[in-house]
């Protein structure tokens, strides 16, 4: 079981507090968008080893999404942060350039 | 024979004699004896049978890896299969029986398959059992079922209660023995928040019974006064009879705490799971003996070193009057020194290594105990009972040197640290080839959140088989997790010296002897509980299996209860010897929790019963249940499939219910729909984008039927919406839908459209909505009293807000029987008052409450889809004949681009029809699927949809059902074929799925 931490109410909790949503940073295919894109954005998800960018909902808390980077190998969390981002920010991405070297972000 | 020593046994109360029964006998023991100790003592060797072969097992270890003794403990409700003698505490009254024989543990007939063993090797019944198919269905599965299993499964609910603890500690130390508390001590000491836990009832571990001196203390001595200081510091927890079962992500542990297994009845409850976060995890978990494989190794008799010496030290039972020490390391030579000074004959020490001189082996010579080195056991005889052993060059192929007449074996092939709890969440090993053993890798532990290792083993578990180097590791290891959770001693204490014999190394010996001819490899076990012998596991490896998890589910190595404890290690070694590679390549299999197996109920704890799933109940629903409702589970809720009159059966109480409806008025309870509040600036076009259906347009006042598709253009809810005001509207969901609706919501504002100014609000709870149904249902209004509810003021599909009978009340004049129909939703604190004010005031005009089948057949002669019933997750509205409520001028909607897919465009996909029975009696089953044409190439009927939902409807006198059919929307007037098995074929005609009132003019009034 997970601890995360709530970016909103910053509550550090037991993962039985949240709800797994996937994969962060879905771009949306709507209307007029090409079979394949609608396609990827639907079924198409990254499951890497390491560092993995992923939504949680604080469902029994502040209900609250947001972002989660982890790493799916060791399980450490290098941060959370708002759901409503387009990209990682700054800090989280230097924490996790800082534990993994040579690591670099991929859209 | 086994029997009770006249004096001796740490661990018994020998003034508290206890009796118990075994397979009926009545046996004498005393507290503080295991019922594997009172077995022995009692002169019961043979205490089961195995697995596969039915041969005869003996108890082989003390704790918590036997692999043998499995009883069934207890009777009628508090029965349990499958429990370790060795861990089961004596009590008065205790219960026990063998199991796995028949008809007797004496005289087993299956033990015939011991007689075939040769015929059974690995994999047997994967190369056996395939062909032809349908003789393991019927032929094999069957007789192989029936012979199979070990104890028997309970027959009634089990007596007894469970609960779960929820802990929050600094540092949790599993394991009591001198590492554990030596570590409790440390990180204690320094103002941590210690749990220490140890699974068996007592603390000390090997040092109760292992000559040391610590410090100036023996060392029964140091853990008295070590548990004493523990006591004394009010940061420390203590608990025994708990066992660490598992370690899992960041911290977190499982511990499984036998609160009054030895106590059954007294009330409390029988078992505790404790749910343990830490911030540090020190496993001080020891050490487990390995057996040596010879031939002859599982006849009962043939027990682990470190046992034999834990019956006599602790509980006072020789488990027999001659017996051989077999070993290649010193510790056992500690066995033969106990036995002797218990007075007992140790005819031979059977040393595998070529020299022996350490301090124990001089002490043992001294004692007068011949002590042979270089040599082996050909094998032992005796079949329900060791008779003696053959003695043999270890370097050799078996050949006899010598006879040794005896009735015990006591084995030791070295020690394995138990790296459970540490590899559970990911804590890698390394091999150590001097000791021959895994042992955790410190630098590569578990991680937590921050990065950091979060597991420290401690003692014989970190691979210090040396009681002074186990000490200083431990109180290491206890400093460290104090400091690492922010807990630094102010003084360091000084490091307890630990004083015990020189050793010499240890010799690893995987086969006995080391050239075993087949004969004696194919009666060498390694996994008693399987029957996995040292020929199996060679065999797969000539078949091909290199990997060790393959070769485990191909033998069943490792694969029983006791998960490899004692098989695995010797399994490995064996396995890598075959296919020549170093044992560290060859690996481990994966440790997965629980480290022993936890009871069902502790698992559950106390979510049985009603509290499994605790049922939601409305407002109206202490006053449906004293008025007969006939109740049917609706997702979490309940509701009334029907409300009986007196003597009045369900069938009877809906046609009535829906006659009534359909006559004069029915009263609903509809308070289980979900009811969202949309507010914002921008909840129109927030509801646009979520609905198909245009719902910015709907003006305030008025309802208007939605739609719900998921991204796929699959429909998932519907509902009536409400525009309570121009900023404001009020989402009606379906009865399993409101939190599922609310939370999609809630995550498309936030996660996608987080520009969107809206928010929103589940009122599901706040409020009772009463159905109010029939022709009759305005005169029940006007006489409630209070609102204008003309036609002319609430029109169909209208909202009014005012007050009914003195209650504030939201009125929506809405339909879902095609009747004249007002659903009231009244604050829910007032509910049960207004729907009393409505029975009152409607009786007068006949009203009749109604339940969900009436409401399911009403809407059904209406053609109205029901969530669940007419959707399956693949249904689009467009199949349903709802193209009406998908938006066609709508930019954006969830669901719209899947929509235009060209598998969900095409005109043959199923869709929603009616259906005519041609016997006007016949009711189609509910999922009955209509076939056309030829078979398919398969042998099966061309299937081309199913029914939907099916009723006999009272209201126009005949069957009436809906199915999703391909290309239904072309096929009306057709009549199709629908068969039931055997020679029943039910024929009906395809037809409008609004069987009533097309034109809706009953509720048009």
């Amino acid at each position: 079981m997970l601890i995360l931490t709530c970016p909103y109410c910053e509550v550090e909790g037991e993962e039985t507090e949240f709800h797994p949503g996937g994969q962060a940073h879905l771009k949306r295919f709507g209307p007029g968008s090409s079979d394949e894109a609608f396609r990827d954005y639907l079924f198409e998800r990254k499951n890497p080893r390491g560092v993995h960018f992923e939504r949680w909902q604080h469902q029994y808390g502040c209900g609250k999404w947001f972002h989660v980077a982890r790493c799916t190998v060791t399980l450490e969390v290098f941060g959370s942060y708002s759901a409503q981002s387009l990209a990682p920010p700054a800090e989280v991405l230097e924490t996790i350039q800082a534990r993994r070297p040579g690591w670099e972000f991929e859209t | 024979m086994s029997t009770r020593l006249a004096s001796g046994g740490r661990l018994l109360e020998r003034s508290k004699r206890v009796t118990f029964s075994w397979n009926g006998t009545r046996l004498n023991a005393f507290e503080g004896d295991t019922l594997a100790s009172a077995l022995l003592a009692n002169g019961k060797t043979l205490v089961g049978r195995s697995f596969k072969y039915h041969r005869p097992r003996g108890i082989v270890a003390s704790g918590g890896e036997e692999p043998n003794a499995l009883v069934g403990l207890g009777e009628g409700s508090r029965f349990e299969p499958n429990q370790r003698a060795t861990t089961t505490e004596m009590f008065d009254g205790l219960h026990a029986v063998s199991q796995n024989h028949w008809p007797s543990l004496e005289f087993d007939v299956g033990a015939v398959n011991a007689g075939l063993s040769r015929v059974f090797p690995a994999g047997f019944y994967y190369k056996t059992f395939i062909h032809p198919r349908a003789a393991w269905k019927h032929l094999f599965e069957p007789v192989i079922r029936q012979s199979a299993g070990l104890g028997k499964a309970p027959k009634s609910a089990d007596a007894d209660r469970y609960e779960y603890f929820y802990a929050f500690v600094d540092v949790l130390i599993v394991g009591g023995g001198m590492a554990g508390l030596a570590a409790a001590l440390e990180a204690g000491r320094a103002g941590a928040k210690v749990l220490l836990i140890e699974q068996s009832p007592h603390l000390g571990g090997r040092v109760l019974i292992d000559d040391v001196m610590i410090g100036d203390q023996t060392g029964p001595d140091w853990v008295a006064s070590a548990t004493a200081e523990l006591a004394q510091l009010p940061n420390v927890d203590v608990r025994t009879r708990m066992q660490g079962s598992g370690v899992y992500d960041h911290g977190y542990a499982l511990g499984y705490e036998r609160v009054a297994d030895h106590t059954p009845g007294d009330k409390r409850p029988r078992h505790r799971l404790w749910r343990i976060r830490a911030g540090r995890i020190v496993t001080a978990t020891g050490a487990i003996e390995r057996p040596l494989a010879f031939a002859g190794n599982d006849v009962p008799g043939v027990m682990l070193a470190s046992a034999v010496r834990d019956y006599v030290g602790l509980y006072g039972v020789s488990c027999g009057d001659r017996t051989v020490v077999v070993t290649n390391n010193d510790d056992a030579y500690r066995t033969a020194i106990a036995l002797k000074e218990a007075g007992l004959d140790v005819p031979m020490i059977v040393d595998a290594r070529p020299r022996s001189e350490g301090d124990l082996a001089l002490e043992a010579r001294a004692l007068g105990i011949r002590v042979e080195t270089g040599v082996g056991l050909a094998k032992v005889k005796g079949k329900k009972r060791v008779e003696g052993v053959a003695i043999c060059a270890q370097a050799g192929e078996g050949a006899v040197l010598e006879d040794i007449p005896c009735d015990c074996v006591a084995m030791s092939g070295g020690w394995s640290p138990v790296v459970h709890l540490w590899s559970h969440c990911g804590g890698k090993l390394n091999w150590d080839d001097k000791s021959a053993m895994f042992v955790p890798d410190p630098a590569r532990p578990p991680l937590g959140q921050d990065g950091m290792g979060f597991v420290l083993t401690a003692g014989t578990t970190s691979g210090a088989l040396d009681p002074h180097d186990a000490m200083k590791d431990a109180v290491l290891a206890g400093r460290r997790a104090a400091d690492e959770v922010g807990h630094r001693h102010a003084e360091e204490s000084a490091l307890p010296h630990v004083s015990a014999p020189f050793e010499t190394p240890m010799l690893p010996v995987w086969v006995m002897p080391q050239g075993a001819a087949i004969k004696l490899r194919s009666k060498a076990f390694l996994d008693y509980q399987n029957d996995v012998k040292v020929s199996d596991v060679q065999l797969a490896a000539q078949e091909g299996y290199e990997s060790v998890e393959h070769t485990k589910r191909y033998t069943t190595l490792g694969m029983a209860t006791d998960q490899g404890k004692l098989s695995n290690i010797n399994g490995l070694a064996v396995l890598a010897g075959s296919l020549n590679a170093p044992i560290p390549q060859v690996g481990t299999t994966t440790f997965r929790p629980p480290y022993t197996p936890i009871s069902m109920g502790a698992i559950a704890g106390e979510a049985r019963d009603a509290l499994f799933k605790p049922t939601r109940k409305t407002v109206i629903d202490d006053w449906l249940d004293r008025s007969g409702a006939h109740w049917e589970p609706v997702s979490d809720w309940r509701r009334p499939y029907a409300i009986c009159r007196n003597g009045e059966n369900v069938k009877d109480a809906v046609t009535r219910e829906i006659t009534n409806t359909r006559t004069n008025v029915g009263l609903l309870d509809a308070s289980t729909l979900g009811k969202i509040i949309v507010k914002g600036p921008d909840a129109g076009k927030f509801l646009d984008l979520l609905y198909t259906n245009m719902m910015s347009t709907l003006k305030p006042g008025r309802c208007r039927y939605g739609l719900m598709c998921n991204e796929n253009g699959f429909l998932f809810d519907d509902g009536v919406v409400v525009r309570l005001s121009e900023d404001t509207f009020l989402c009606h969901t379906t009865s399993g839908g409101s939190d599922g609706v609310h939370a999609w919501m809630e995550e498309w504002l936030q996660t996608e459209w987080w520009d969107l100014k809206v928010f929103t609000a589940n009122v599901t709870e706040q409020y009772a909505q009463i159905g109010v149904v029939g022709p009759k249902a305005r005169l029940v209004l006007e006489a409630l009293g209070g609102m204008d509810v003309s036609a002319q003021a609430l029109a169909f599909m209208a909202m009014a807000e005012g007050e009914l009978a003195g209650i504030r009340a939201r009125v929506m004049r809405i339909s879902f029987s095609g009747e004249l129909s007002y659903e009231i939703a009244v604050p829910a604190a007032q509910g049960l008052a207004f729907w009393e004010a409505c029975l009152a005031a409607g009786e007068a005009h006949g009203i009749q409450p109604y339940g969900t089948e009436a409401l399911h057949v009403m809407r059904a002669e209406k053609g109205f889809i029901m969530i669940g019933d007419e959707t399956d997750g693949t249904v689009i509205p467009q199949d349903l004949n709802l193209h009406w409520a998908v938006s066609k001028k709508k930019e954006d909607f969830i669901g719209k681009r899947a929509h235009e897919r060209s598998d969900l465009t095409r005109d043959d996909r199923k869709q929603l029809v009616g259906l005519e029975t041609e016997d006007p009696s016949d009711v189609l089953p509910d999922g009955a699927h209509a076939v056309e044409g030829a078979k398919l190439a398969n042998g099966m009927e061309n299937m081309i949809g199913h029914v939907t939902s099916t009723y006999f409807s009272p209201t126009l006198k005949r069957s009436i059902a809906m199915a999703l059919i391909k290309g239904g929307n072309k096929r009306m007037g057709q009549t199709l074929s629908f068969p039931l098995g055997g020679d029943k074929v039910i024929k009906a005609k395809v037809v409008d799925p609004v069987f009533l009132d097309k034109d809706g003019e009953r509720q048009n009034v």
